[in-house]
């Protein structure tokens, strides 16, 4: 067996080492191409109908007229009649045309009866949920009573944390050919190799028959998973279309109405403290929702998870509404929001600074000393020393500057992957997985670690992912692919270079094991002068090729990979008090992850996540309307997303140092997804002296927490 | 109980899809006096059904056929196999369109295909067109400007036509030029280090 083990820090030549992305100039130029570009002869286009009402029964529907419309090949009703519908959005028909145009006309002509229900769609006023709500139990742990007595001060405060949407900017969807046995599958997926088994369980044919293709994909945060009734039906259109190219995409407003959300979060929270900002106890009652199944319960309290004396109660509230989706980092936001805002609230009662309170409080997490290092290190650098002040202390005028804190952690561990390595007798090395490249980087870096692995120039290495015909590895979610690929492909070039070195090692005079590849050239270790050149060691397998399988298995690491890492994030914004406007001045993300294969895309992923962070601290939110029951933003203009202008300086720090890199690769896109909504809203609290209570802080929020009294008053 | 959906429920907001399509025959009686002084002066009323028209791509003629309620946008994508510019709002909103018409920077999801007729338009494709490539293009992959690289295009677009209107531009000014794009993946830091790198290899 080769020695997979990573090469030691110092010693790398291409892991680690800040590359562009392999793909780069192929997606700024506009060459990439999507699933949802593929526009092949005799493309036909499919539209959804979809339900205006919120909850309705189907009485009837009628498609005869549809049908009989220029240039449409396939109608598919999804919702028959007696179908109940539980929001808007839902899928009520399909159509397939030779052009999209025609095909929305008969989407129009497509008559529905329904009978229009009493719909609910707004928790956030949770007496208002009736039979809608459906409590967890309460969760105690130690004595809570005793816990607030041991308190010197004690706060209560409600917060809320808002649905938002993935919006993806590519939406969800699909072209699909269904010709004979063969359905091509081209999805916009964060699941190549598991889609077409869940789009042939939906239509129930073998999986064999269903092949897989995606080159790039658009976006998918956690909402891209599964195969969703659309392919379903994209694939009948086809059939039915005597195995025509279909494509069908959501629409925007689908696409924000029924695509996926991250559930809400509501939650009064009572936090005991001693006088030194020691928590001794932990009160709150809850409640979500991620559509019409309920919502998620956020783990609280958020990291701090060992202290002592906690009582919880959560509901999960069910709407008309369409149904939650994985949203990088599921629940941790929300919790971090939610307990991070609590705790700055309990600092500034005790007129402490808040860095002091989450410093004592870090012995109830389960990595002290990572939370410590990392608050130092951002408090350098946002300056905190100079720019904090005590809570709605400082400079006089209308301007206000903050700063807040927020705090992550994730697991990250590689997923099961199977990577097959090729090694080619003119040098050239092909490696191939039924992976998937979110935007994150993940061909890069299956390159660099087999470029560092085999010795070669990346050059050399051909990655071929995004399809299923290639060994199988794990969905994209939840950070593991990097830990998944990175062993898999290590582990596959590692056994592939064996068979070369068995090949050289009687030429070379020493057993293999005392054989290195490294810059091209296959050496006896401590007599470089020994050796061939990679070119000449491939030559000797004629018309051969050299073939080798890796796997990662989450449960046997092998010292690869590893999980469970910390991330503080801080925020440093300027609030106008006279029209509520908030400004990023600046934030600034410290972030443990590992070994760090490329910092310049783990970077970029920071710098994104910071980003998103802003949006949902500031500008997102699903609003839902109680008299339509629908989604009253569900565009861009009005579902805001933060452009270029609003997002400040961003500062990042990855942990690369010799002890977190011995831990081996980690998953990165979660954990800095996390902090950043709470540092923000800290931020602003600690501008404004004053909680703005629920995120996004828009300017009516914090107008309405400065003088929500007096303007009532006023009115 | 409703048996339409569009006309029984009207949607809060008029997209423009649907304001284009009703252009000629619901509106007011100014837009409609408007429409046919338009019509005439153009010779003659165009649609419903589709016509033949020819439209300036990159320097070439391209004859395509298309109904005159279609975008410049999807007649790109659908039926000229140009697919660098993204439909993601397609209400002019997010800028994933982004072309550049007679010198414009345009979103090609508000302007109808009929209307780019005799206009110069200027896609994504043309910056690595003949073997040149322009310097906007490997700036944003060496400032790793993208991720999964869907809005990326429509960047690209925004910035070449900004940088042909502020070839010395001050980071301050990037940020407000660009203002027109979004970006769910958060690029904004790479893509205002690459609009700077990129001004700075035009000029030498
Ligand atoms: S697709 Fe044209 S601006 Fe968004
Ligand atoms: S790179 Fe994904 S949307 Fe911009």
């Amino acid at each position: 067996m080769a020695n997979y083990s990573w090469p030691e820090m110092k010693s790398r030549k291409v892991i680690g080492q800040r590359l562009s992305r392999l793909d780069g100039i192929e997606k700024s130029s506009g060459k990439a191409k999507y699933t949802s570009d593929l526009m092949p002869n005799g493309l036909l286009h499919a539209v959804l109908l979809s339900s205006p009402h919120a909850h309705a029964i189907v009485r009837s529907i009628d498609t005869s007229e549809a049908e009989k419309m220029p240039g449409v090949k396939s109608v598919r009703v999804v919702a028959k009649a007696g179908t109940e519908v539980q929001w808007a959005g839902a899928e009520i028909a399909y159509v397939a045309a030779t052009s999209e145009p025609q095909a929305r006309d008969a989407a129009r002509a497509i008559k529905v009866n329904y009978e229009v229900l009493p719909h609910f769609v707004k928790e956030d006023q949770i007496t208002r949920a009736g039979n809608r709500a459906k409590a967890a139990g309460e969760q105690v742990t130690g004595d809570v009573d005793q816990g607030f007595k041991d308190a010197a001060v004690t706060t209560e405060g409600e917060y809320a944390i808002p649905v938002i949407t993935h919006c993806c900017l590519e939406p969800h969807g699909q072209m699909i050919e269904w010709k004979g046995e063969q359905i091509n599958y081209y999805p916009s997926t964060q699941n190549v190799s598991g889609i077409g088994g869940d789009l042939a369980r939906s239509l129930n044919v073998p999986a064999s028959q269903i092949k897989v293709h995606m080159d790039h994909i658009g976006g998918g945060f956690g909402a891209k998973f599964p195969s969703d009734n659309w392919g379903k039906e994209c694939a009948n259109m086809s059939k039915d279309a005597g195995g025509a190219p279909v494509r069908m995409y959501l629409d925007r407003a689908q696409e924000l109405t029924i695509a996926g959300v991250r559930p809400s979060h509501f939650a009064k929270i009572k936090l005991g403290a001693k006088a030194d900002g020691t928590l001794t106890a932990w009160e709150s009652t809850s409640w979500s929702t991620g559509g019409f199944t309920g919502g998620g319960m956020a783990p609280l309290p958020y990291v701090f998870t060992n202290m002592p004396n906690k009582r919880l109660n959560h509901t999960a509230v069910s709407i008309n509404g369409g149904g939650a989706r994985a949203w990088r980092a599921p629940n941790h936001p929300q919790a971090s929001f939610l307990t991070c805002a609590a705790l700055e609230d309990i600092a500034a009662k005790l007129n402490l600074d808040p860095i002091e309170v989450f410093s004592k409080n870090v012995q109830f997490t389960p990595r002290a000393e990572t939370y410590i290092r990392q608050l130092k290190r951002a408090a350098v650098m946002i300056d905190w020393q100079k720019n904090w002040h005590p809570r709605g202390k400082g400079a006089s005028g209308n301007l206000k500057r903050g700063l807040g804190i927020g705090i992550a952690t994730w697991g990250g561990l590689g997923h099961a992957s199977r990577c097959l390595a090729k090694i080619n007798a003119d040098g050239t090395v092909e490696v191939m997985m039924g992976t998937q490249d979110l935007g994150t980087g993940t061909r890069t870096c299956i390159s660099q670690v087999v470029s560092e692995t085999l010795g070669v120039p990346m050059n050399m290495v051909v990655v071929r992912i995004g399809d299923n015909s290639y060994p199988a590895s794990g969905a994209s979610g939840g950070s593991t692919t990097i830990g998944g690929i990175s062993a898999s492909s290590r582990k596959a070039a590692a056994e592939a270079l064996d068979q070369l070195l068995d090949l050289v090692a009687p030429q070379l005079g020493v057993p293999k094991d005392q054989l290195q590849a490294v810059d091209s050239r296959i050496f006896v270790k401590g007599n470089p002068d020994k050796a061939i050149s990679w070119k000449a060691a491939c030559q000797k397998l004629g018309p051969k090729s050299i073939e080798a399988t890796g796997e990662n298995n989450p449960k046997q690491p092998g010292g690869l990979i590893n999980q469970g890492v910390g991330g503080i994030q801080m925020a440093d914004v300027t609030v106008d008090i006279e029209t509520g406007v908030v400004r990023m001045n600046k934030m600034v993300a410290v972030q443990d992850c590992g070994l760090i294969v490329n910092p310049k895309l783990a970077e970029s992923q920071v710098n994104g996540a910071c980003i998103m962070s802003i949006c949902a601290a500031l500008m997102e939110e699903r609003v839902m309307d109680n008299v339509t029951g629908r989604v009253l933003n569900a565009d861009m203009e009005f579902y805001k997303l933060a452009g270029i202008k609003d997002i400040g300086e961003i500062q990042v720090e990855m942990e690369i140092d010799e002890v977190n890199d011995k831990r081996g690769v980690i998953g990165l896109g979660e954990p800095c997804a996390v902090g950043g909504v709470a540092a923000i809203a800290n931020a602003v609290a600690n501008a404004i002296g004053v909680r703005v209570p629920s995120v996004p802080v828009t300017p009516d929020r914090v107008l309405s927490a400065l003088y929500g009294n007096r303007m009532e008053r006023l009115a | 109980m409703s048996d339409h959906q569009d006309l029984k429920n009207p949607r809060p907001a008029v997209s423009r899809r649907g304001f284009v399509q009703g252009a000629g025959a619901v509106t007011g009686a100014v837009a409609l006096m408007e429409e046919e002084a338009q019509a005439q002066a153009a010779g003659k009323v165009m649609g419903p059904a589709a016509m033949a028209i020819t439209l300036t791509v990159n320097g070439k003629p391209l004859k395509v056929t298309v109904e005159p309620r279609e975008t410049l946008l999807d007649t790109l994508r659908h039926k000229l196999e140009h697919t660098g510019a993204k439909r993601v709002c397609d209400r002019g909103t997010c800028g994933a369109c982004t072309v550049i018409v007679n010198n414009k920077v345009s979103y090609a999801c508000t302007m109808l295909a009929v209307d780019a007729v005799g206009k110069k338009i200027q896609t994504i494709e043309s910056l690595t067109a003949n073997g040149k490539t322009h310097p906007i293009v490997p700036a944003f992959h060496n400032n790793d400007a993208q991720q999964c690289g869907y809005c990326t295009p429509g960047f690209v677009m925004a910035a070449k036509g900004f940088l042909d209107r502020n070839p010395n531009p001050t980071y301050e000014q990037v940020k407000d030029g660009l203002g027109g794009n979004l970006c769910r993946c958060g690029t904004y830091v790479g893509v205002r280090q690459a609009v700077l790198e990129a001004a700075k290899k035009l000029k030498a």
